[in-house]
């Protein structure tokens, strides 16, 4: 009972415990974007040429996109002449050399977060690549890794020392004319995460990279590329906080993801990102394209998502299944409350044969929170017995919220099955009522009850995401209740 | 003299639109045993939802002492504190949620309730653990979520498991042999009977007199209409069986 008396404590305090903003020299690239940006940032990052025309292209083809509209949700439009698209702490020299060059400060502000960035917190076992508004300043145990000839590094770092792998790799699962976020991180991304697992090398740690951004008016633009060679396996996780700011700040990052064959990737996120404050002012909007390739054979990618932040969330994370017996899978909980929208899912599309899918997603709405589950389960003509199974949950707290779940099925292979369930559920009377009569008070219910709600999802998660995930969603769901 | 458990006088309640009890008497002292039967519609579970404080009702009449305290001021979670306890007639499912955990939850509240230090997960599966061979119950449904995919009677076991755990001063039984084979009445009597004491009491609300043969009553009562309209001892609800309530609820007609 420890653990939910915690609870308790923190769900009466409750507030945004990530908010602080962190007092630092920041080497920031006026607002607005043109070319000369691009080029600026590219400038920045001593770039080769062949990756700074890669950025340009994708620029010019966003230039004559469109936001997507599709969405269930509602924004004023974004000026995207007024978002800082660099934004980097000020190095002293030539940049770190190692983790004990980092400004303090820094330091200091991943220890408030509880990441364990030194190495004497080694003990804790989770290689760290920590990106810190546009830039990744330290990873943990790189050396430790590259024993094993796994590559895990900052986006900038792979590009100068392992570029024939970026090359090969970079864009080939989220191309920069996918959607209109997506080029725009193409055109403009500063930084991010690089792994590589090589073949038969299974990762013997969580690989982690944990997100911030600290300076107003900036937008963050990571990306990530994690490849697993053929009979590699990695888990990866990722987590995301951002200071308390009255206006919205915008994250578009790409996460691409490929497995070879017989490789597996599994891929955890606990996003926290601020949500704005209960009248629905501020907070991060979160337009994120992440997908997984399971190009090889026997290939598994699996993703993990808690969303409890940003005012807005719009990310389908989605599995490629391409090699034969692939296998995807999509667990997710998402937490509405306030005024947060969420429109959030997945897209399995099934190439090869005997490909399956999973589709597990949890939808909370609390306050005036909408959320929306929109997922996409496609089985292309060759991919002959393909199975998806798709379980949809949508819990209500209160009557001001909404839950929506957009289902889209094309099959075009007879051979296939699909499954698809879906349920909505409010937070009974007398479900409350049998607590409050075992002496459990109403908001310990609820926050019990959320959990037994989510387990599927949670029992997914490494086992210190799920604790941390567990303590989010309450806290997330303060005062949704009586 | 001993102090009672409970004691109601002149209790009405009902819901929006609907007088349910019409003026109940009732008085419990410890160490007794009650048996409430009647009719179905005659009040019973509807006077078990008022005590335990169950929203929707309103108490329009009447006073409900309980241990001393004035029981309609109580919020439902400190009624339970307070050592009331409801074996539910119909225990709701909580998907997801362990039973142990739920169980350790409530268990917990209790002792800080009482100001007694918390158990921690391992003492506390040791406590449960000796209860549930106490009640010659499966370990198994300590592992599996509180209710979810219980059988009616698994989850009628589970009410009185419940109950051995949080050793209540005042238990509510409101028609917990309903639905249950005789096997698993004997095991369900049988547990109760092994957690009567001289500090505690039972309010046991049946339909049939079968349950009285095994946890055997003090007094029994009849409610009709939302009244005691007979009380006596277990040699009433004898009687009940062989001549069922028609001439109990006539004679209250014509009185």
């Amino acid at each position: 009972m420890s653990t939910s008396t915690d609870n308790i404590a923190r769900l009466v305090q409750g507030e945004y415990k990530y908010g602080f903003v962190t007092d630092i020299e920041m080497d920031s690239a006026p607002p607005g974007l043109n070319e000369s940006t691009i080029r600026l940032i590219s400038a920045k990052k001593k770039e080769p040429e062949w990756l700074l025309n890669w950025r340009l292209d994708a620029y010019r083809h966003w230039l004559n996109m469109c936001l997507p509209q599709w969405a269930k949700v509602h924004y004023p439009p974004i000026s995207f002449q007024e978002i800082i698209y660099y934004s980097a702490p000020q190095k002293r020299n030539d940049g770190p050399k190692s983790l004990t060059e980092i400004d303090p400060k820094l330091l200091e502000t991943y220890e408030k977060l509880g990441i364990p960035l030194r190495e004497r917190e080694r003990l804790a076992g989770v290689a760290v690549d920590a990106v810190f508004d546009s830039v990744s300043v330290g990873t943990t145990f790189r050396e430790e890794l590259a024993k094993k000839g796994i590559l895990f590094c900052s986006f900038s770092d792979a590009v100068r020392d392992y570029p024939d792998l970026v090359r090969r790799y970079l864009g080939t699962v989220v191309p920069p004319s996918d959607n209109f976020y997506a080029a725009l991180n193409a055109a403009v991304f500063s930084d991010g995460s690089f792994c590589y697992i090589p073949k038969g090398v299974r990762c013997p740690m969580e690989l982690s990279t944990y997100f911030r951004i600290n300076t107003g008016k900036s937008g963050q633009f990571e990306r990530t590329l994690l490849i697993a060679d053929d009979g590699a396996s990695v888990s990866y996780l990722e987590g995301c906080t951002a200071p308390m700011r009255d206006e919205n700040q915008l994250h578009a990052a790409v996460v691409e993801l490929i497995a070879l064959n017989d490789a597996q990737i599994k891929y955890s996120t606990v996003q926290n990102w601020y949500p704005g404050d209960e009248e629905g002012k501020g907070g991060i909007y979160n337009f994120v394209t992440k997908r997984g390739h399971c190009r090889g054979r026997n290939s598994k990618i699996s993703w993990t998502q808690v969303e409890t932040g940003s005012a807005i969330t719009w990310k389908y994370p989605g599995c490629v299944l391409q090699g034969d017996n692939s296998v995807g899978e999509f667990y997710s909980v998402a937490v509405t409350n306030h005024f947060q929208q969420a429109d959030t899912g997945t897209k399995m599309i099934h190439l090869g044969k005997n490909t399956h899918s999973t589709i597990v997603s949890k939808g909370i709405a609390a306050g005036h929170g909408q959320n929306t589950y929109r997922g996409l389960v496609k089985v292309m003509p060759g991919a002959s017995h393909a199975r998806n199974f798709s379980q949809c949950d949508s819990l209500l707290i209160g009557d001001q919220c909404g839950a929506h779940t957009f289902p889209y099925i094309e099959v075009k292979n007879t051979t296939a099955q699909v499954e698809h369930e879906a349920s909505t559920s409010k937070i009974g009377e007398d479900q409350i009522f049998y607590c409050n009569q075992r002496g459990i008070s109403t908001q310990d219910a609820v926050s019990m009850i959320v959990n037994g709600f989510c387990k599927e999802v949670f029992r997914e998660l490494p086992m210190e995401f799920a604790v941390e995930a567990q303590k989010l969603l309450g806290i997330s769901l303060e005062g949704s209740v009586g | 003299m001993t102090e009672p458990i409970l004691k109601i006088r002149g209790l009405k309640a009902g819901v929006v639109d609907r007088s349910i009890l019409n003026g109940i008497d009732l008085t419990i002292f410890p160490g007794e045993t009650h048996a409430l039967m009647g009719p179905n519609g005659s009040g019973k579970s509807t006077l078990a939802a008022v005590l335990a404080g169950r929203e929707g009702y309103e108490v329009t009449d009447g006073e409900v002492w309980y241990a001393g305290k004035n029981l309609l001021e109580l919020d439902p979670e400190d009624r339970a504190k307070e050592g009331l306890f409801l074996a539910f007639q119909y225990p709701v499912e909580i998907p997801g949620v362990n039973s142990t955990y739920f169980l350790k939850a409530a268990y917990n509240e209790l002792r800080k309730y009482r100001g007694e230090p918390e158990l921690d997960a391992a003492d506390f599966l040791n406590f449960v653990k000796a209860r549930v061979k106490l009640l010659e119950l499966d370990e198994s449904l300590l592992r599996r979520p509180v209710n979810e995919g219980f059988s009616g009677g698994e989850k009628k076991r589970n009410e009185i498991f419940q109950m051995a755990v949080l050793e209540p001063k005042l238990a509510i039984l409101d028609e917990t042999d309903s639905g249950l084979d005789i096997d698993a009445l004997k095991i369900v009597a049988n547990g109760v009977c092994k957690l009567r004491n001289a500090h505690n009491a039972q309010l046991v609300i049946t339909h049939y007199q079968r349950l009285l043969n095994y946890i055997v009553p003090d007094r029994v009562h009849v409610l009709s209409e939302g009244r005691i309209v007979q009380s006596g001892d277990k040699e009433l609800a004898m009687e009940l069986e062989e001549r069922g309530y028609d001439w109990l609820t006539k004679e209250a007609a014509t009185a």
